[in-house]
């Protein structure tokens, strides 16, 4: 709770700030400060102290899962805050704004974390979603920009509504709104295809939840707005979009399915009358399919992570396919990972002149700090051991393969993980082993510490995965 | 404690390496660094018995940070640790841009080959089967020939997807030993069913048949050697293809027997038609490099055919081999370099003559080629003797196609030989020197090994003795 509430708070402090204060390198240093506020507030409600008590009537849930999400959704916004705040000065007049904003989205994001009602869902969902419109489209002068907005807006409301149509379905399956009483219909007698009824409205209305948070995640066939919305936005705020709010849609998907398939001895299949899993590796592999084959063929760096983004997407949907222990702590480890990379190659990109791969082409000469600490990014994604990404894709893998079956969708899995290297790798072979003058904006020292220290964080959670997820369990 | 030490002091000079900038100094504290580990793998071989080290590393997920120290593993040790204090000597004139990042990887992708040959952790095996590869990428794409990128990155594609297969074979195994752990002597003890067995054999070995390379898998192999560096050319075909047929000793015969049975004859086909496939190459071949690159996947395919034909004397054969395959590919690699950087060529078609300008590298050369050949008296006689004697004992028409290779073998070295050294001097090497000392010495002293372990192969024999037990009695 702590947590909702402050980042409300904070975005309204932000919102103030821009009345009173006028020198614009001064939000962002108010932002990473209330930043840094919004994430003690949260470990301290993680050791149980409540700021606030309020009831919510059961329809959030405060849990260890929840509590560590939004921790590292504040803390990956914080380093985004810090690593590329200075780029947000460049975009528009209304820096204070997008800090604004930004909090809002936070809000949304753990809101989330902690849903236990579908209509939290919504909300969360919403909050998130609305902001995020508006970012897209801060740059107004920017025809692509605009585009982007509007494309975004236009999709992400049909895909709420598709949302809102199957809560509403749930609902009269089931007369409950709560997580885990959507498994009423079976209490019904809705167990069988057979029996009909609640059964079928109930499962009507979860493939409706699932192409809505596809939407959301970016999953094929849903993913048809992202490259364009990704490319369109300003590049900083893509950072933002394609990372921790992608996170936080896995979250809520990964939620509502677990709760779904809750407690093993639900058998799922016979329940909806749809080989659910089949569903899932469908969508995985459609993605992977789409993702990494398309990001193959771009020439610019950022169409190249917005395609990255969608493959990375199809990893974080093995979670979801084999929905065990160790997805939900591969999913929190993967979100880390990912988020911390990308936002690091995306801090890096917004300071490039060319955003093609030939404007890499001799990075390693004229900025090797910048270099390095992307290589480490870029392995990272790729999934190279020593780096986070690979303990995130170790879980993926080994939580299908503990399933004990669809072996072969793990060797499609691991297939496209070789292709994706393909494209992480030009962006090192331009960096190093191409000839040419890369021009950056200037640098600064403090920047490049920011880079060094994430670049080391993401080098531990590749050595000891455990310093994040003992979180857990402690 | 030593098993760490004999990772640590690359990894730790590697670090150091990158920061320091002069390129003498980095020379020669890489050079400092090398022949340190050096001692550190001798007090090793030394000391008895099996050496273990083991620390908590995941305790969650079942692995540790274990290594051992084995017969074989003492001897790929050893051979890892006297190749890079060599290599470091013979390249020690050649100049590289930037030349502290180039020792520094060299220095780390030693810390990474020591890794894979001692951890007895399947995962910890992983970490380090990646971690050698890296800095090659790195130094192949950086340091290498024209071509260098994209041949280093079909290199590197290429092992790459065999190890995400041998990834998803682990985690198949994992999750079928006692309690879900990665040491070596749980996995020893996964009985898996025969359809999975065969399954997971092939997700494996395609792994390290990408590495060694085993024909069809070779396709990367004589590019790579010929666009990286000399320097890392002499690790990749020295050390790095040992990775592959040490893996497949440790972790393939004795983790799938039955599959082994099974496939056997397969693989010790698919081996043969690489060996003769190759030495049909070489035959062909203008350029030094091309040339020893295919007689190396010639001799890794004979050494893969004996590890399949289930034979005492076979293993043995292949542990003596791999320790001087390592030897004696360094010093061909060595000799072509002292050509190329003098004159500037490999080609056989710009040379000869060479033998009346530099006697000195020819005599060497000589010695060096006869080993290749393996002829009595070499060390290489040894090893292939016993792993055609257990390949004999598996099937004798395979071990007389594989026979013909031996021919081929001398038809190629001995032209290299010949066009290089012998005939008329060209316009190229009409002003040739002979080698530098620097070269020479190491030269000398891979042929004092060559020697003494072609008369007297005793100790790697003894030394490799209890690894090659464990395997058979699996395979019993």
């Amino acid at each position: 709770m702590n947590a909702i509430i402050i980042a409300a708070i904070s975005g309204v402090i932000m919102m103030f700030s821009s009345v009173f204060i006028n020198n614009k390198g001064a939000y962002r240093h108010i932002a990473a400060v209330l930043l840094l506020v919004l994430l003690g507030a949260n470990i301290a409600d993680t050791y149980g102290h409540h700021f606030f008590h309020i009831d919510v009537k059961g329809m959030l849930r405060f849990d260890r899962f929840g509590f560590l999400f939004n921790s590292i959704a504040i803390a990956a916004t914080f380093i985004y805050v810090v690593l590329t705040g200075r780029s947000m000065e460049k975009i528009g007049k209304y820096t204070a704004e997008y800090f604004v904003l930004i909090f809002f989205v936070l809000c949304g994001i753990c809101v989330l974390g902690c849903y236990n009602n579908l209509l939290m869902l919504f909300l969360g969902i919403e909050i998130m979603s609305i902001p995020l419109y508006i970012l897209t489209g801060a740059d107004k002068r920017n025809l692509k920009g605009n585009e982007a907005a509007l494309k975004y807006f236009l999709m992400g409301s049909f895909s709420t509504g598709l949302m809102l149509m199957g809560i509403t379905l749930i609902y009269g399956a089931t007369g409950s709104f709560a997580l885990n009483g959507i498994q009423l219909s079976k209490a019904m007698g809705g167990t069988s295809p057979a029996a009909g009824g609640p059964f079928l409205l109930e499962s009507v209305g979860l493939i409706l939840m699932l192409v809505s948070i596809g939407f959301k995640v970016s999953a094929a066939p849903f993913h048809f707005w992202t490259p364009d919305v990704y490319d369109g936005a300003p590049s900083v705020f893509t950072s933002f979009m394609a990372t921790i709010v992608k996170a936080a849609g896995f979250i809520a998907f990964i939620k509502l399915f677990d709760a779904r398939a809750g407690g093993s001895s639900v058998d799922v299949n016979a329940y909806t009358g749809v080989d659910w899993k089949m569903l899932f590796a469908f969508i995985i592999v459609a993605t992977l399919l789409v993702g990494n084959i398309t990001a193959v063929f771009q020439q610019s760096v950022k169409r190249m992570l917005a395609y990255s983004s969608i493959a990375q997407a199809g990893f974080m949907l093995f979670a979801l396919f084999s929905l065990n222990d160790l997805a939900k702590e591969g999913l929190i480890l993967y979100a880390a990972a990912y988020s911390l990379a990308t936002i690091g190659i995306f801090a890096i990109l917004v300071k490039m002149k060319d955003y093609t791969f030939e404007g890499y082409n001799g990075l390693g000469k004229t900025q090797p700090v910048l270099a390095a600490a992307n290589t480490i990014f870029l392995l990272s994604l790729a999934g190279i051991p020593l780096t986070a990404g690979f303990f995130a894709k170790y879980y993926m893998l080994a939580s299908v393969v503990k399933t004990g079956s669809y072996l072969w969708l793990v060797i499609v899995g691991v297939l496209f993980a070789a292709v994706s290297v393909y494209y992480y790798f030009r962006v090192i072979q331009a960096m190093y082993f191409k000839d040419g003058e890369s021009e950056t904006e200037e640098v600064s020292t403090g920047f490049k510490t920011g880079l060094v220290i994430l670049a080391a964080i993401i080098v531990l959670f590749g050595v000891l995965p455990q310093s994040l997820l003992n979180w857990f369990y402690f | 404690m030593i098993p760490l030490l004999l990772i640590v002091v690359p990894f730790v000079a590697g670090i150091i390496a990158f920061f320091i900038k002069a390129g003498n100094a980095v020379k020669g504290w890489s050079l400092v660094a090398a022949i340190a580990s050096l001692a550190v793998a001798l007090a090793g071989v030394y000391s008895k018995g099996a050496v273990n080290y083991n620390a908590t590393w995941l305790p969650t997920l079942g692995s540790s940070f274990s290594l051992t120290l084995d017969g074989m593993s003492k001897m790929l040790a050893l051979l890892t640790a006297i190749a890079f204090p060599l290599v470091f000597a013979a390249t020690w004139k050649n100049e590289y841009a930037k030349p502290n990042s180039f020792y520094g990887l060299m220095l780390l992708m030693q810390a990474g080959l020591t890794g894979v040959f001692l951890a007895s952790d399947l995962l910890l095996f992983y970490f380090f089967w990646e971690l050698a590869l890296i800095p090659a990428y790195f130094l192949c794409s950086k340091w290498g020939g024209e071509k260098r990128i994209q041949v280093t990155f079909k290199f590197f594609i290429y092992t790459f997807i065999g190890s995400l297969l041998m990834l998803v074979g682990i985690l198949y195994l994992y999750f079928h030993t006692a309690g879900s752990s990665f040491a070596l002597q749980d996995i020893y003890n996964v009985k898996l069913a025969a359809g999975p067995q065969n399954f997971v054999f092939w997700l494996f070995f395609i792994a390290f048949a990408i590495k060694m390379p085993i024909f069809p898998f070779h396709t990367w192999q004589p590019d790579t050697y010929e666009q990286s560096p000399t320097a890392v050319t002499m690790i990749l075909s020295g050390v790095m293809v040992k990775m592959g047929i040490f893996a497949v000793i440790r972790w393939l015969v004795p983790v799938f027997p039955e599959a082994v049975g099974k496939f056997d004859n397969l693989i010790i086909i698919l081996s043969v038609i690489g060996m003769l496939y190759a030495s049909l190459i070489a035959i062909r071949q203008d350029d030094v490099k091309r040339l020893v690159a295919y007689s190396s996947i010639a001799h890794i395919g004979l050494m893969c055919a004996a590890i399949f034909a289930d034979q005492k004397v076979g293993l043995q054969g292949v542990m003596v081999q791999m320790f001087n395959h390592g030897v004696n590919v360094i010093g061909l690699w060595i000799v072509a370099d002292a050509i190329e950087q003098q004159l500037g060529t490999r080609k056989f078609s710009e040379l000869g003559g060479l033998a009346q300008k530099a006697p000195g590298l020819a005599i060497l050369l000589v010695i060096m080629a006869l080993a290749n050949v393996a002829l009595p008296l070499t060390n290489a006689f040894v090893g292939e003797f016993l792993m055609f004697n257990g390949l004999f004992r598996y099937n004798a028409w395979m071990a007389a196609i594989a026979g013909i290779s031996i021919i081929l073998a001398a038809v190629y070295t001995l032209n290299m030989v010949q066009r290089i050294f012998y005939g008329n001097t060209t316009p190229l090497t009409e002003n040739a020197r002979d080698a530098d000392g620097n070269v020479k010495l190491v030269l000398a002293i891979l042929t004092v090994v060559i020697l003494v372990f072609g008369v007297y192969p005793e100790p790697i024999l003894k030394l490799t003795n209890d690894t090659v037990e464990i395997v058979l009695a699996k395979l019993k």
